[in-house]
């Protein structure tokens, strides 16, 4: 019995004893190798992306390629009305949510009083937030294609995506009016500002770049967009003439090459030609963004 | 004065430019309303009709013969969803720590936006990546047909990364800076530091961001179409083919009529409740860390 | 809508007030933070033209006192007020009052110098232009004033366009007193002007306040006993919510009645 316990006390002494020889900067050392590699990983994923995509897609991004429109169901020719039906179904989306999504966000900012009325509004944004993309689509088909009756349209397709972008506009939107120092509120209301002249006076200016990098980060969000738009502004390859016309965006055009296996090259040329506007976008985006840190230091 | 001193008289105008306000902010949730009722409309009759269970429990999916079950894209929803987290989670978590508390605030600046970038890749050009890299190296090494659970996890993994990193980045930042700064003044190396302090204060946004990306990862439609072989059946191993909830949908809405369309939309609805279900989650964890703090 | 409405307006004269030199009156005043009572019943009047500094420690309700003059306290939510705060006979917290008109009349300087992120023209025109005054000629007249009169016109006249944020410390705070003359107030608040100021900025804004209560009735709010003895004239001492003692400056720092205001000024607490 004792000779027992002794063995696993003598246990318990030599795993302290190596415990204590572990030393705990080099687990350091190790753990912060291992995580940087992981960052490195991902950003290198990001990097292989960018690059295979760009390899691959670039040569095939000429003038006649941008603006040409495509022959034999895309198999040669070019990709000007994707560019234009993008450019449209984005740009409507924008000018839908935009206004919507910072009116909302001043609303939850600058007007609320403790009531139940925010947080209903607060609710239907953050689960909008949460929506996949294809449930857009589907809510699109039933209600902008079938049930009012726009068809299959530039505006269907932009309706829908207005409405999926809807809550980063207003999250972005409202973090940017938050970090608008307090001292200006005061200062405006104390001069005999109302809410609204506080508001459009010294809140908005102060948040304005915020609000612009967010909405154009929406921007990239919608020009990526598949699921939402494929159902609702659906694929025609015409040239649309009106806002009720068919049209098929960039990455609709992409994955129906892609899968359909038409043509790899234009594929490749597509993919290019989106992942330069987005990275376009993005980048813009960042420059706002760092000015705006910058000046308001 | 009686009740709340906010409600002092206004101008007229502050009173429309209010009331214009209270209503342009309502519409998210009347957009959230239609998309619920109009789903629910679509799809609930064919629900009905073949019964909840056996629509949700139902093995087998043959649209032409009107049998409609959707138990094997239920599944595959489930192990595609897993084999995401699975990847996903501990390299999001580790670049998340790494850019939040182990990297040079100018490295981490840099880093940073890039590794946000990739959440504005879009969807399908992760799709294509894995069609025309991941799934003929699964083939040639893996064996099977490339197109399989473990292609679509992978390309889902690395598409819930920007989610979870900056989810958890910003959780990790908010654990207060006196936190750490006193275990180092302890002598604990920065690693423990992170070890006991700042990712047990930061657990409940950490599993915010898990959930998110859980609900990003179930949401996500085109990428998977093209990676995962789509199949109808449930997968046998991690090399089989695997055809999603949200790729039901898509892959068939396009010819679908009449009785086939409204299950692809009673499909949605499953979604929708899944989606629900992960954001109530994740915001009963995020407020609880609020609280907590 | 003016913020005396025509009731209010007789109500006023049949009480006699508006016939007097009181510009402010407090007549049992509370406030309530949600349920904590910051202030337990203030009884105060300031005359016309008067300089009144409120000097008390942190926490005593000065701040508080000031910010219910303008309504400011309006923007905390949960707040409440109890009595009579009265300017010019006029309930502040009574029904029909529009704020945004008591606030142009009631001036307000804060603590820490603040510039709108915006030009120092911008900055000072900022009140009369959200009073509806568009006039080029006009604003840049009222603009020179307003400097001029808060001693800064000297030195920025080369430099209006420029960025707000480029003037000095104590210059802003300059500043914040041209922004709110701009609007001619009747009243102006000071709230601690000169906390985050340097000693050579801090005499020059203190010098400001003998000028301007030749038109203005002026209220400055200081933890500084030192302050308040420099500055003089009439000063009030709040303690824990609560208007302890109100005198001259003299007597308050000679011969104080009330031995809390002695250990105040003496330096015991506080």
């Amino acid at each position: 019995m004792n000779l027992v316990k002794e063995e696993e006390a003598r246990k318990i002494d030599r795993y302290i004893e190596n415990a204590k020889k572990v030393n705990q900067h080099v687990i350091n050392a190790r753990v912060t190798a291992a995580f940087a590699g992981a960052t490195a990983l991902t950003v290198g994923l990001l990097i292989f992306i960018i690059v295979y995509i760009l390899s691959r897609g670039f040569h095939m991004v000429t003038p006649a390629f941008l603006l040409e429109t495509p022959r034999q169901m895309g198999r040669a020719g070019g990709i000007y009305p994707a560019i234009v039906g993008t450019i449209l179904v984005t740009g409507i989306a924008v000018v839908i949510a935009a206004p919507v999504g910072v009116a909302t966000a001043i609303y939850l900012t600058e007007y609320t009083r403790e009531s139940w009325l925010p947080r209903i509004v607060r609710f239907g944004t953050e689960n909008l937030a949460g929506i996949p993309s294809i449930i857009f689509g589907l809510f699109g088909f039933l209600f902008f294609v079938i049930y009012l009756d726009l068809g299959w349209s530039i505006l269907s397709g932009a309706l829908t995506l207005s409405a999926m972008i809807l809550p980063t506009i207003v999250r972005t939107s409202e973090e940017a009016i938050k970090a608008v120092p307090n001292a200006y509120r005061e200062i405006s209301y104390a001069l005999g500002s109302t809410r609204w002249q506080t508001v459009t006076g010294v809140i908005l200016p102060t948040a304005l770049p915020g609000i612009v990098t967010g909405v154009v980060l929406a921007i990239g969000r919608s020009i990526g967009e598949t699921a939402a738009v494929i159902f609702t502004a659906g694929a025609s390859l015409r040239l649309p003439e009106s806002l009720l016309d068919p049209v098929r965006t960039l990455p609709v055009h992409f994955y129906i090459l892609a899968r359909e296996g038409i043509s790899m090259d234009n594929a490749y040329g597509t993919a290019a030609v989106l992942i330069v506007l987005i990275l376009i976008i993005n980048i813009a985006a960042y420059s706002i963004m760092n000015r705006f840190v910058a000046k308001s230091r | 004065m009686e009740g709340d001193p906010m409600r002092y008289p206004m101008r007229y105008r502050e009173a429309v430019i209010e009331k214009t306000l209270v209503i342009v902010a309502l519409s998210a949730i009347a957009v959230l309303g239609l998309i619920i009722l109009f789903i629910f409309k679509e799809g609930s009759p064919i629900m009905a009709r073949i019964g909840v269970i056996r629509f949700i429990a139902g093995a087998k999916w043959a649209p032409s013969r009107g049998v409609f079950g959707i138990l094997p894209m239920i599944w595959g929803s489930i192990w595609v969803t897993l084999g995401a987290l699975i990847i996903g989670v501990p390299l999001g978590l580790a670049c998340a720590i790494f850019l939040a508390e182990m990297a040079p605030a100018r490295a981490s600046a840099i880093l940073k936006p890039a590794v946000e970038l990739l959440a504005g890749i879009p969807s399908v050009v992760y799709g294509f990546i894995g069609l025309v890299v991941l799934v003929p190296f699964i083939r040639r090494w893996f064996g099977g047909p490339g197109f399989s659970v473990l292609a679509a996890a992978i390309v889902l993994g690395i598409m819930i990364l920007p989610t979870i990193i900056s989810i958890s980045f910003d959780a990790f930042k908010a654990v207060p800076v006196a936190y750490r700064d006193g275990m180092l003044a302890l002598g604990a190396t920065r690693w423990q530091a992170i070890r006991m302090v700042i990712l047990p204060a930061a657990r409940p946004g950490i599993v915010a961001a898990v959930i998110l990306g859980m609900g990003r990862a179930v949401g996500e439609t085109m990428a998977v179409i093209m990676v995962a072989g789509n199949a109808t059946k449930i997968p046998s191993s991690i090399l089989a083919p695997v055809r999603t909830l949200t790729s039901n949908i898509a892959l068939e809405m396009g010819y679908a009529a009449g009785e086939h369309r409204e299950a692809l939309f009673a499909t949605g609805i499953v979604l929708f409740v899944v989606i629900a279900l992960l954001n109530l989650t994740a915001r009963l964890f995020a407020t609880g860390g609020r609280v907590a703090r | 809508m003016r913020w005396r409405s025509a009731p209010q307006r007789e109500m006023a004269q049949v009480t006699g007030e508006s016939m007097t030199d009181i510009k402010i009156l407090a007549q049992d005043f509370k406030f309530y933070y949600g349920e904590h009572c910051a202030l337990k019943g203030i009884n105060l009047e300031i005359r016309r033209n008067q300089l009144l500094t409120i000097m008390g420690p942190s926490g005593s309700g000065k701040t508080t006192f000031l910010r219910a003059l303008n309504r400011l306290n309006d923007l905390v939510p949960g707040t409440r007020a109890e009595g009579r705060l009265a300017i010019d006979g006029v309930d502040v917290y009574g029904r029909g009052v529009d704020v945004a008109d008591l606030r142009r009349r009631v001036g307000m300087v804060f603590a820490l110098p603040v510039a709108l992120p915006m030009s120092i023209f911008d900055n000072v025109a900022y009140g009369p232009r959200k009073r509806g005054i568009r006039d080029r000629r006009k604003l840049a007249g009222i603009v020179e004033k307003a400097l001029r009169d808060a001693i800064l016109w000297d030195e920025v006249k080369d430099r209006l366009h420029d960025h707000a944020g480029t003037l000095s410390g104590g210059q802003q705070q300059r500043l914040s007193i041209a922004r709110v003359l701009a609007v001619e107030p009747e009243i102006i608040l000071l709230d601690e002007p000169t906390s985050g100021l340097d000693p050579l900025s801090t005499l020059k804004i203190e010098g400001l306040l003998w000028e301007l209560v030749k038109s203005y009735t002026v209220v400055l709010v200081t933890h500084n006993p030192l302050q308040s003895a420099r500055v003089g004239g009439e000063i009030a001492f709040f303690l824990m919510g609560e208007l302890v003692e109100r005198g001259p400056a003299s007597d308050i720092f000679t011969h104080p009645r009330d031995k809390r205001t002695e250990d105040y000024v003496s330096g015991k607490f506080g």
